[in-house]
């Protein structure tokens, strides 16, 4: 029944909690996703969307109250935690603070009554892997957090799991720290060919490391692609927003054209997704703000509020009737508009995205 | 000048003055008289003292005079040391036990029921002690509430004798320290960043492995504490062994307390104290090595800064 190819099937997973004010929070609402065997798999939604809550149902810390999840297409959402071949690397890195490093390397390992030998080769050679060599005798308070954060994946990818779950694990380093581990994290992926499942709200980092990116809104999965199809194509008006920047304004769709709010009929060449729409039908387009394409026109129907340079980069904040729209052109523009001016939009064709609430 | 005011916070030593002057009149100098006592001669009516050095009192520790006059190796007070120290380390070890689960489930419930749940802990503390242990002579009297609830059952043709017996003397002892146990094990257990048993679990281990060897070593800087202020205090107890354990189950206390009284022998009273006062050091100082390597492990050094 399940998908060979999937490492993980999730299906119709539900997981309510109960509030401190005694009300009820659907923080899984019948979520199904098939993660793909060796794939870096990216949870990606705000806070509060239910992506941790997913991430801790696969690994056991969480019991969903319907639905189910298979592991290599064996269930394994009755079993206990410490049964489950996933391991987890927690946001928190999670160390013991009374081992050593090499100890808490090695106690997942003991668990599984690995030999003594063994495991002080796996544990040198986890170490390697995340180049600590010669730490493995430092308490974990000893080191910096990115070298925390690499000990919390060697402690997890030493177990060698059939999945590896990682919980906001580059929430907590800085900038630099985090793109550096984001390579590390892919190269980790690519040399241990184990399947990364990932959880953020950090949208740049999804598209960074992501294979299969799943957008998460509110309990329910709004769309699972690769990261540039779903930057693309989204589906829908959250997806659109919340993968890059998006300027979203209210339409309706008429035969093959859209009746845009403010900006006028967009023809039928310049929209995408909207096969099998019914003429009437209303809705949201998308435009990014690197797809519009401005000219000064008196009778133009956005008017300039702000420009911002911004490295290479002209930041122009226009208001459509009363939508705030983002345009981002060159800064090496002849003539930048200024505040106060009429501008005249057009779209590239295929750029002007149809979305659903 | 802001120096000579000090700054905010900053301790000064004349307001420790009061405080130090107290310590000083009431525990230094009757332990001074104490030592002192130990070492002179037992008073011809053997109320007080005799002015006269002598080391008969630690003699008489040892070995007892038969009326001729001979010397002979007596062991009966070191075997009342020894009981003493064995309902002290049993009195610890059940407190700990109970005292673990009530910690760790009290740490794991929300914040303001856990005050609530303290709070209830410190119940006891409201009546006198005196008054508590008596409540015990009631409770496991024959004819108390639970030889009376077993008979009743009929479970029991007889009543079970328990008071004045050894058991009655530690359940004395375990319900008058339990709350010294679960205070300082909750406050290191509320502190344990119980993610930690999640990662456990998450690497396979079972709740058994995850209690023994994520939780409890985090806690031992207040399991450690908690053995202190339930052992030393419990070697010395005079209450429970005195109301509960009759006569037949004396610790060292009692008999000190016999020798100030009845059997008026003030100098081997004060050589008791004595050699309970080095002992109960004894056991501090052992206490306090093992808190430095426990601190050197990386764990919390709030006890040490108990002492």
């Amino acid at each position: 029944m399940a998908d060979s190819t999937a490492a993980l099937s999730i299906r119709g997973v539900t997981k309510e909690f109960a509030t401190p004010e005694g009300g009820v929070v659907r923080a899984l609402d019948d979520v199904s996703l098939e993660i793909d065997e060796g794939s870096f798999t990216v949870l990606l939604g705000p806070s509060g969307c239910g992506k941790t809550t997913l991430l801790r149902s696969i690994a056991g810390l969480e019991t969903p109250d319907a639905g189910e999840i298979r592991l290599r297409g064996e269930r394994i959402d009755d079993e206990p935690v410490w049964k489950r071949r996933v391991n987890t690397v927690f946001q928190s890195y999670a160390l013991f603070p009374h081992m050593t490093v090499a100890q808490n390397i090695a106690f997942g390992l003991e668990m599984d009554r690995v030999p003594k030998a063994e495991i002080a080769k796996a544990v040198e050679s986890s170490l390697a892997m995340v180049r600590l060599e010669g730490l493995g005798g430092r308490r974990p308070s000893q080191l910096s957090g990115g070298q925390q954060q690499r000990v919390a994946l060697a402690r997890a990818l030493a177990k060698k799991p059939e999945v590896l779950l990682l919980d906001e694990p580059l929430s907590a380093l800085d900038l630099k720290l985090r793109r550096g581990m984001q390579m590390e994290l892919k190269r980790l992926q690519r040399e241990t060919s184990i399947t990364f499942v990932l959880v953020t709200h950090d949208q740049e980092e999804a598209m960074a490391m992501a294979d299969t990116v799943a957008v998460f809104d509110s309990g329910r999965i709004a769309q699972v692609g690769e990261p540039r199809d779903v930057y693309l194509r989204p589906r829908t008006r959250f997806v659109a927003d919340f993968i890059g920047e998006a300027n979203v304004l209210p339409a309706t769709f008429l035969s093959d054209r859209a009746d845009v709010d403010a900006l006028g009929v967009l023809e039928a060449d310049l929209l995408s997704g909207t096969e099998g729409l019914t003429s009437g039908q209303p809705g949201f387009v998308a435009m990014r703000p690197e797809n519009i394409l401005w000219s000064r026109d008196e009778q133009g129907q956005a008017r300039v509020v702000d420009v911002t340079f911004v490295g290479g980069d002209l930041h122009i904040d226009v208001l459509v009737g009363e939508h705030p729209c983002a345009i981002r052109t060159s800064s090496h523009v002849a003539e930048p508009p200024r505040v106060g001016e009429a501008l005249r939009l057009e779209f590239p064709a295929g750029s002007v995205r149809w979305v659903t609430d | 000048m802001a120096r000579a005011r000090g700054k905010a916070g900053q301790g000064s030593v004349w307001a420790a003055v009061p405080g130090l002057v107290y310590l000083v009149a009431l525990v230094l100098v009757p332990l001074i008289i104490i030592v002192i006592f130990s070492f002179l001669s037992r008073a011809k009516l053997g109320v007080g003292v005799k002015w006269e050095f002598s080391t008969q009192a630690y003699a008489d520790l040892l070995f007892s005079e038969s009326l001729a006059g001979g010397r002979s190796f007596d062991p009966t007070y070191l075997q009342i040391i020894l009981n003493s120290f064995v309902f002290a380390l049993v009195t610890a070890g059940v407190t700990l036990a109970l005292s673990i689960p009530i910690a760790l489930w009290i740490a794991t419930r929300p914040a303001e029921r856990r005050t609530a749940l303290i709070f209830l802990v410190t119940i006891p503390f409201w009546t006198s002690l005196l008054i508590r242990t008596y409540a015990f002579v009631i409770i496991l009297n024959d004819n108390g509430p639970i030889n009376g609830t077993l008979g009743w059952l009929g479970l029991i043709g007889e009543p079970i004798p328990m008071l004045y017996t050894p058991f009655a003397t530690v359940t004395g002892l375990v319900y008058t320290f339990l709350p010294f146990m679960i205070l300082p094990i909750y406050a290191s257990a509320e502190r344990f960043d119980f993610r930690l048993a999640e990662a456990a679990y998450d690497l396979g281990a079972g709740k058994w492995t995850v209690l023994r060897r994520i939780v409890l070593p985090s806690i031992r800087p207040g399991v450690i504490a908690g053995m202190l202020l339930v052992f030393v205090p419990a070697l010395g107890s005079f209450l429970a062994p005195e109301l509960l354990g009759g006569g037949k189950t004396s610790m060292i206390a009692n008999v000190i307390a016999a020798q100030f009284g009845a059997s008026r022998n003030w100098p081997l009273g004060a050589a008791l104290s004595v050699l309970l006062l080095i002992i109960t050091m004894l056991v501090l100082v052992g206490f306090a090595v093992t808190a430095k390597r426990v601190s050197r492990t990386g764990g919390s050094n709030t006890w040490e800064a108990m002492l």
